[in-house]
């Protein structure tokens, strides 16, 4: 009989078996459930639809917000809390949308929880097999924040499809950190906690990739409006997206500008825009 | 050092200290006119440039991370899938034989699990609490309303609810978790579009499969308002939790029942689908009609991701659907069970002229509801089961039980023991005069009546509006009433 691969390897731990095991967790993290009384710092989770926000959430958390294999699912924010290196987070899944741009609720929910519910980091999920159409939302995030953590999710299934991603040079390029993970199989989520601590706590600071508009006249008419933002609402931190949105048309920014809502940006720590109660 | 005003123009030293104490004065409108002013500037184009650029960055920044494989094209397994699944010939078919599927391994699985629970719920327990309140010297009142109301209302939601739960909701999780929902979606797009509906309103369909109230606030996928509330309004005709269990039983007792044994299995699934599908017809019915009547408009396209297929996490999906589906459902059904229980009891012994309330209200009901080829049972417990549909049957029983004196009851009135069997269950409700048309037009009437109260809730938080909500409510119940009366004279004409 002849011996098998296996049979002739001298037996030896796989290292890689201990991180697909839900009770590894080197980086002391402790799952809060829904507990997430005094937090220290507020994560986001955004992505476009069913790249596994919900599944990465619970992970974190410890709860069972629902998760299936469809687009939709997640249409409100759910919330959950977990201590890690000491700190404790309060982690908000938001619905998963394609852009920040459009007016359906969803969107809006998951657009103003980043601009106006200024998380400490917002974790972009994007879907490894697609990351093309999966880097449109997370430029977009990139534009109205610079604190934010690139999840490179379902790399098992990248894997499995032959392809290839290089997560260094993404995050050479997007200005990020770029974790790749298999939430599913728990596979890189020590990673993932390390980076968004790293990003939480200052430790790193982003110098996020900013899409430069190659239409002429567009940066001269930003700059002026950027420049009457920031007189109008001093510590706007994103004057030059709402700027962009401006000379866009959107009607919320447009709303927000009017009411004043957009200046307590610059003032005030937290300001939850409820959309939806 | 020199500051720029708002308009450009240079400031003298003077106006500095002028504008440091004043502080800027940039309003809101003066930002909203330059804006409006640079938007002309800027063009028609401006938006398009801006998508334009976007995915070029992203393209490029794609590319660059991105080692595509350098094999040819291999055998792509979920494309293959997609071509049968999708496909206009096998799309439907497959869609109703995995559903039927479903619901056979349900309704096969569940009736011996169901009749350990009720003859040790109902068997053991039930008569044990009583002696146990006896001998502790309860008086007959407290124990009745506890035991005989509270307990055993409580006892028949589990037996009857629990077992079918347990096998139904993680079959469908592993379905939904495999990635064949966006599936069924894309089969009735062209359904929803031909009603002047949302195709999205597929994918909140599939969530009023599990829970309508949460399918109401799933339409928040649909951007126009139009099509939104139309996938409100039509959500009810989605069957949900807490009919599933009636369908299945009714289906059980009085469909399965016409054929041989062996078949008896499958034709009882096929009568559950058969409703389930009347329902998706409802849908695309109603949406047709809405929205060439009161919601008037143009459909919206979308693009519907198709996901890769995806092996189920098997051991995940079981736990999770059970903690999540079953028991909440189930906790659900029993909170809302206990105090129906007490209420039934209360209605079943409290006398006025030597007469239980019950009986004057089923015999006020009665009329109405044999018009409508059901009773006054029916339509009494459907009053009862206004905040959660899962106690229709444990009402249903109780009453019955009640006003007949069928076989297996006790002393106390509207007691029922001894129900370890669907046979039993049949002989209960064969002395409280059902035929097959009262279990038809039971499922009818399951598929097509007002939302339960938390759905409706739903609605008025969701949409807004009163009128709509009302629209939901009632438009439903009227049709249901319309359905089952037209189905009962046709029936009896036809003298079935």
């Amino acid at each position: 009989m002849t011996p098998t691969t296996s049979d002739r390897q001298p037996p030896m731990i796989d290292a890689s078996a201990c991180a697909g095991c839900p009770m590894h967790n080197p980086g002391q993290l402790q799952r809060l459930g829904v507990d997430m009384t005094d937090w220290d710092y507020v994560i986001a989770l955004a992505g476009n639809p069913n790249v596994g926000k919900s599944t990465v959430f619970n992970a974190l958390t410890g709860l069972r917000q629902h998760t299936g294999n469809w687009p939709g699912k997640t249409v409100t924010r759910a919330e959950g809390g977990f201590v890690y290196d000491g700190a404790r987070y309060k982690i908000v899944d938001l619905p998963g949308t394609y852009s920040l741009l459009s007016t359906s609720l969803d969107e809006q929910v998951a657009r103003d929880f980043i601009l106006f519910g200024r998380p400490d980091v917002t974790i972009v999920v994007v879907d490894a097999t697609r990351l093309e159409r999966n880097l449109n939302l997370a430029l977009q995030v990139l534009a109205i924040t610079d604190r934010a953590v690139i999840c490179l999710n379902l790399v098992d299934e990248a894997e499995r499809s032959g392809l290839l991603v290089d997560d260094r040079r993404l995050a050479r390029d997007l200005g990020v950190p770029v974790v790749p993970t298999a939430a599913r199989q728990n596979r890189g989520l020590d990673e993932l906690l390390a980076a968004v601590n790293e990003v939480a706590t200052g430790r790193f600071v982003g110098r996020p990739h900013r899409v430069q508009s190659q239409a002429a006249g567009v940066g001269r008419a930003v700059d002026e409006l950027t420049a009457q933002l920031a007189t109008a609402f001093p510590g706007l931190p994103n004057a030059r997206w709402v700027a962009l949105r401006l000379l866009d048309g959107d009607e919320s920014i447009i709303r927000a500008v009017r009411s004043g809502e957009l200046g307590e940006l610059g003032h005030q720590e937290q300001i939850m825009l409820e959309v939806v109660r | 050092m020199s500051v720029l005003a708002t308009d450009g123009r240079q400031l003298s030293t003077g106006d500095e200290r002028r504008l440091v104490t004043d502080g800027p004065r940039v309003t809101p409108d003066d930002i909203l006119q330059t804006a409006a002013r640079l938007r002309r500037e800027v063009g028609q184009g401006f938006h398009e440039q801006l998508m334009a650029d976007m995915y070029a960055d992203a393209a490029q920044l794609a590319g660059r991370a991105v080692t595509q494989p350098g094999e040819a094209q291999r055998f792509d397994l979920d494309r293959a899938i997609d071509r049968i699944v999708t496909s206009r010939l096998w799309g439907f078919p497959l869609m109703i034989l995995l559903f039927t599927l479903v619901f056979w391994i349900t309704i096969a699985g569940a009736n011996i699990p169901s009749q350990w629970l009720s003859s040790l719920l109902i068997g053991v327990v039930y008569p044990w609490l009583n002696s146990a309140a006896a001998a502790i010297g309860v008086p007959g009142w407290l124990s009745g309303l506890l035991i005989d109301g509270v307990y055993l209302a409580t006892a028949w939601v589990v037996s009857v609810m629990l077992p079918p739960m347990a096998i139904f909701f993680p079959l469908f999780t592993l379905l939904e978790d495999f990635g064949y929902l966006p599936r069924v979606a894309f089969n009735l797009d062209n359904a929803f579009r031909k009603s002047g509906a949302h195709g999205k309103q597929a994918l909140s369909m599939m969530m009023g499969f599990g829970c309508n109230a949460a399918g109401v606030v799933a339409t928040r996928v649909i951007d126009s308002p139009r099509e939104r509330i139309i996938a409100m309004i039509t959500n009810n005709f989605a069957l949900c939790n807490g009919r599933w269990p009636t369908q299945i039983l009714i289906a059980t007792i009085f469909i399965g029942g016409l054929v041989p044994a062996w078949l008896a299995g499958f034709v009882s699934a096929a009568a559950v689908v058969s409703i389930a599908v009347l329902g998706v017809a409802f849908t695309f019915g109603v949406s047709w009609f809405l929205s060439r009547t009161m919601l008037r408009g143009e459909v919206s396209t979308f693009s519907l991701e198709l996901p890769p297929y995806r092996p189920p996490r098997i051991r995940q999906t079981i736990v999770t659907s059970l903690i999540d589906r079953t028991i909440y459902v189930l906790w659900r059904a029993v909170v809302f069970a206990a105090p129906a229980g007490a209420v039934i009891w209360l209605i079943a012994n409290v006398t006025i002229a030597g007469q239980p309330i019950a009986v004057y209200l089923v015999n006020f009901l009665n009329p109405f509801g044999l018009l409508l080829g059901l009773n006054g049972v029916i339509l009494l417990a459907y009053v009862v089961a206004i905040p959660a549909n899962e106690i229709v049957i444990p009402t249903v029983l109780m009453l019955t039980v009640l006003l007949t004196g069928a076989s297996g009851i006790d002393s106390g009135a509207g007691v029922l023991v001894q129900t370890n069997s669907n046979a039993t269950i049949l002989s209960v409700l064969g002395a409280g005069g059902w035929t097959l048309l009262t279990g038809v037009n039971l499922m009818l009437f399951s598929l097509l009546h007002n939302p339960c109260s938390t759905t409706i809730y739903t609605i008025y938080k969701e949409s807004g509006s009163k009128k709509w909500t009302a629209v939901a409510a009632l438009l439903p119940l009227a049709m249901g009433l319309i359905v089952t009366f037209v189905v009962a004279q046709v029936w009896r004409l036809v003298g079935i």
